[in-house]
């Protein structure tokens, strides 16, 4: 097999693959830098417990209308931002913490959408819902995963500043304005949108993995919260590509291999990343300075 | 002289519960204040009060001080992010930068202006968790030397640091008085309150006393401030001089 063959050819040959790389391209795009606020803000599980969230809105989406981008989209999209604004709501009126918020609604929300979706769908059906299909991105889809990407990233890049305030110091930030709880409430719609727009190309069950594992291999190689923001969407672009790749010449599924590529450049930062990998941690420096 | 803070039968608290209760009284404007008390004295929320962030349950606050500035316990700050101290300090340019505007040439000499007084010259590229409690405490300082605020607020500012830094922020306290800045400082180092600050509100929940620092840390008002019971009477009535 040439290079060719092995990096340009399945792209070239086929429009699903071009689709494919295409979407999870754009996903990585804007997905990988809300990632490592996610991160950043210890959220990455809720993260998880969000991507949840959106299966009964999705799965009464498929109910109502099958297969069809809007009906789904507009449903996950539906619950997603009820249980993140409920949770939000429920975390700044009453003493529940925010991680106990959304815990208690992503559970019920699971619960729902699995038995919406086994009263209809087929196991085929419930495997495309939990694991996506990136392989057969249409052009409706393609331009929903683009449009969020671009709203994404216009949206990070006006909110940034008030965004990583709320983050570090959010009494200063409510000493100086009201726009915490604004901002906050953004930061989740966001986060709903992204995993929405990753749920049609891999599913509910792996959209989060797009998201948290890129930006938690960017947190093991720096220090440094620009380059953490960049790093992030080059692994997410290295792992979509390669991802795409191997579960071509292997035969494999796609969705799944981009997330396992995602883990490999995981566990290589996690090994020897220079901003806290395993070798640098347990291999302090030889040499030191005189002050 | 002005007040540049007045309470009005002020009770703040929390989920029914006053942590401060019924407080009068005026801050000078250009005074220079100390509140001490026992923990959970409400010392803390007052401050929150002040700043707008606590609604009041009670009472009235009125602010007369063109602008607040608030210096924060370190305990509320998540110095994990990833930020450097140039950037936290810029965040002193505030009300001018705003959400959006770009930090300008002048607003960089002023931030490097503000980073030499308080000793963190050469510190600007560090991130926040590599600074001592002391240096941490330097870089809150000189984002409030850049908020250049008319009323500030100190929340334990000289907790956990070593006696040089608090002699450096101290001076730094003492230059804002003579600027004619008000100044209220919660504070537990009592000899400090009494070498610094000629004011003084001792509180535990209800106020203590108030007025001339030698007046307020007197033996037995410290002795009834102490014998406060911290935990909250869950099965307490209604207060009768509530409205």
């Amino acid at each position: 097999m040439t290079l060719y063959d092995a990096l340009i050819g399945p792209f070239a040959e086929f429009s699903f693959m071009r689709r494919a790389l295409a979407g999870s391209l754009a996903l990585s795009l804007g997905s990988a830098p809300l990632g490592v606020l996610l991160l950043l803000r210890r959220m990455s599980l809720m993260g998880d417990a969000m991507s949840h969230a959106i299966l009964p809105g999705a799965a009464i989406g498929y109910l109502v209308s099958g297969f069809s981008l809007g009906a789904m989209t507009i449903g996950g999209l539906g619950a997603g931002l009820a249980v993140a604004v409920l949770a939000g709501v429920v975390s700044r009126i009453t003493t529940l913490r925010e991680d106990a918020a959304i815990a208690a609604f992503y559970i019920l929300s699971l619960a729902a959408g699995v038995t919406i979706l086994s009263a209809k769908g087929s196991n085929v059906d419930i495997f495309r819902v939990l694991f996506g299909s990136i392989l057969g991105l249409d052009d409706a889809t393609l331009l929903l995963i683009a449009s969020v990407s671009s709203l994404t990233l216009i949206a990070l890049a006006v909110l940034m500043r008030p965004l990583v305030v709320e983050f570090v110091d959010p009494v200063f930030l409510a000493s100086q304005s009201r726009i915490g709880a604004v901002v906050h409430i953004a930061f989740l719609a966001l986060t709903v949108l992204n995993l929405v727009a990753a749920f049609h190309a891999l599913g509910t069950l792996l959209s989060v993995g797009i998201l948290i594992i890129p930006a938690a291999a960017a947190r093991l190689c720096t220090n440094d919260f620009g380059r953490l923001l960049g790093l992030s969407v080059v692994f997410a672009f290295l792992a979509s590509v390669a991802g795409l790749l191997v579960s071509y010449h292997w035969e494999l599924a796609s969705g799944p291999t981009i997330i396992l590529c995602t883990g490999l450049i995981y566990l290589v930062a996690l090994l020897f990343g220079p901003g806290g990998g395993i070798i640098k941690t347990l291999r302090p420096a030889r040499q030191h300075l005189k002050g | 002289m002005s007040a540049a803070l007045t309470f009005d039968d002020l009770t703040l608290g929390y989920d029914r519960h006053p942590a401060v209760h019924h407080l009068s009284g005026a801050v000078a404007s250009g005074g220079l204040l100390a509140i001490v008390g026992p923990n959970g004295a409400g010392k803390s929320t007052l401050l929150k009060g002040v700043m707008g962030i606590l609604r009041p349950m009670g009472g009235r606050i009125e602010r007369n001080a063109a602008s607040t500035a608030y210096l924060p316990q370190a305990a509320e700050i998540d110095r994990t992010f990833p930020v450097s101290v140039y950037d936290f300090v810029a965040l002193g340019c505030w009300r001018e930068a705003g959400l959006f505007a770009a930090i300008g040439g002048r607003q960089r000499a002023r931030i490097d202006d503000a980073l030499g007084k308080v000793g963190l010259a050469g510190f600007e590229n560090r991130s926040l968790s590599t600074l001592s409690g002391g240096q941490m405490q330097r870089a809150l300082f000189a984002r409030l030397l850049l908020q250049d605020a008319s009323l500030v607020l100190l929340d334990e500012p000289f907790a956990a640091i070593d006696q040089r830094t608090t002699h450096d922020l101290v001076h730094l306290v003492a230059e804002w008085q003579r600027e004619g800045r008000t100044v209220i400082a919660v504070l537990h180092d009592l000899s400090l309150v009494h070498d610094v600050f000629p004011q003084a509100l001792l509180l535990a929940r209800e106020p203590v006393a108030w007025g001339a620092t030698a007046d307020v840390l007197t033996a037995a008002n410290l002795l009834t401030a102490r014998r406060m019971v911290e935990a909250f009477d869950d099965s307490a009535a209604v207060c009768e001089r509530a409205a």
